[in-house]
């Protein structure tokens, strides 16, 4: 993997990011949050600090988790129809370093993102909850990213791609509660559908992230012990990056020009 | 294999480090769910709920399905993921805040006080039971011609329920009193009366009844025959048993 090469591919998404107004736009976005929250924070009888953070990281997670996936995927669908892809892979760049480089540089705009959301977050909770809360969040759209650029390598459609993320994104912030509702003594658990569906949902489980660990929002509103919560935020985000890495390369290797 | 990409090349394109990340990580993942998973079930107290007006916002100002949405949550309640929590562990005082939620998003809806007699009432604890009944008795009076079905399912659960049938009486008496219209058929009108002869107050009943036919408001025949010999019975009843003149 060339390291120079790699600079450069993640230096050029940045650039693109800045050109765009992406950045100006998420700046805008926080904004409106933020006085969306405080207009909450005014119908609050009590605890009126608490529900606007809660609010605001719930609503900013959501918002970074969106943006930064469809910023991605236009990014590279953009690239794909000018030919910068290909123009780039016509060179001597190793593959590895085109796909590290492009997540690298989607990665710092992340970043950059959770930054903005950071420092928003930091007027209603405690600096160090929002640091791990924003740590965790960063190690979210990790991973979100890398599926994104998946799903664009495979599917090459905006359409296609933004809708397997968000129902990716979904199914793994909810797969607990959808565990624990088939498990409900109220259903009929001998029945072989049931059976089935279990077995399904399990296998499921075993290969989604447990992005329902993830950015807790009771890490920024209770005193609750986040640093075993970050232990697992971090093991996962690890192994799950370079599973979908593995998974990109797989295919960008496999792709014709 | 051409499963995504449709213009592939071969797969010993794919370097030997790609496989063995992807069969590595793939087994890591499993493992780290496998050791890490415990699905935890986390048992929910019902809250205080919130403001109409956040419910309201909320909603985009469409109070009338937001209503339906809170109702059926209510409804469900009981019912969390992974585990069946018994009515009568419910917090019934924010039940009925919840149920008054609802009334206030919708005026028309009749679920609520459905749920609160025919649901809530249920269970067996006579304090929440006689929570539920006062319930509806106060929200019956708001409307009695629409609710006084509530209203004698009430008397129903005080009389064989609650098994006190002086509760009996004063819902039945409610009903009697309030529910005047004409949409409202006279057996439930005539509530009163029944619960009065099964507390042996044969006389009041009596006098119910005599009121009710010297008053001309029944106009069915069949009606007027019913409690005439009604009260005939009531009579007979009085001159077997003297004990029974109240």
């Amino acid at each position: 993997m060339n390291q120079h090469l790699l600079r450069t591919i993640a230096k050029f998404s940045i650039l693109e990011a800045i050109r765009d107004k992406f950045l100006i736009f998420i700046f805008g976005g926080v904004a409106v949050f933020f006085s969306l929250s405080l207009f909450v924070g005014e119908l609050a009888i009590t605890e009126g600090a608490v529900t606007q953070a809660a609010l605001l990281g719930s609503a900013l997670r959501l918002f970074s988790v969106f943006t930064i996936s469809l910023f991605v995927i236009t990014s590279m669908i953009r690239e794909f129809n000018d030919k910068g892809f290909e123009l780039i892979l016509s060179h001597p760049v190793p593959r590895s370093s085109y796909y590290f480089g492009k997540f690298a540089g989607f990665s710092v705009i992340g970043l950059i993102i959770v930054s903005i959301v950071a420092a928003c977050l930091c007027l209603f909770a405690p600096v160090n909850a929002v640091m791990l809360w924003s740590l965790s969040l960063q190690c979210e759209l990790m991973i979100i990213i890398s599926l994104s650029l998946l799903c664009l390598f495979s599917f090459s459609s905006i359409t296609i791609s933004f809708s397997v993320v968000m129902a990716f994104y979904i199914l793994s912030r909810s797969i607990e509660v959808i565990q624990l509702i088939s498990n409900s003594p109220i259903l009929a658990l001998g029945s072989v559908s049931h059976k089935f569906m279990n077995g399904l949902l399990e296998v499921i489980a075993h290969v989604i992230p447990d992005l329902y660990k993830f950015t807790q929002t009771e890490w920024l509103v209770y005193d609750v012990d986040i640093a075993s919560d970050m232990a697992i935020v971090l093991g996962q985000t690890i192994i799950y990056v370079v599973f979908i890495s593995s998974i990109a390369l797989f295919d960008l290797y496999r792709k014709e020009l | 294999m051409k499963l995504f990409v449709k213009n592939t090349r071969d797969l010993s394109f794919v370097p030997a480090s790609v496989w063995a990340a992807l069969f590595l990580s793939l087994t890591l993942q499993c493992y780290w769910h496998w050791s890490s998973s415990n699905l935890e079930i986390k048992r929910q107290d019902l809250s205080t709920p919130p403001k109409t007006s956040l419910i309201r916002l909320v909603s985009l100002d469409d109070s009338v399905p937001a209503a339906k949405w809170v109702m059926l949550w209510l409804q469900a309640f009981d019912n969390q993921p992974g585990i069946s929590i018994p009515l009568k562990e419910l917090d019934y005082g924010k039940v009925i805040e919840w149920l008054d939620l609802i009334l206030e998003l919708d005026n028309n809806i009749q679920y609520p006080l459905l749920a609160a007699i025919r649901f809530y009432a249920e269970v067996v604890d006579e304090k929440k039971q006689r929570t539920m009944v006062d319930y509806i008795s106060k929200e019956f009076i708001k409307n009695p011609n629409e609710r006084w079905p509530f209203m004698a399912h009430a008397v129903y659960i005080a009389k064989h329920r609650i098994k006190d049938q002086q509760l009996a009486l004063a819902c039945s008496k409610l009903i009697r009193q309030y529910a005047t219209g004409e949409n409202v058929p006279y057996w439930a009108k005539q509530m009163e009366i029944f619960v009065l002869e099964d507390m042996g107050e044969l006389e009041s009943a009596k006098v119910l009844i005599g009121g009710l036919l010297e008053s001309g408001e029944l106009k069915d025949e069949h009606q007027i025959n019913f409690l005439t010999q009604r009260l005939s019975e009531i009579e007979a009843r009085q001159n077997q048993d003297p004990d029974a003149i109240n």
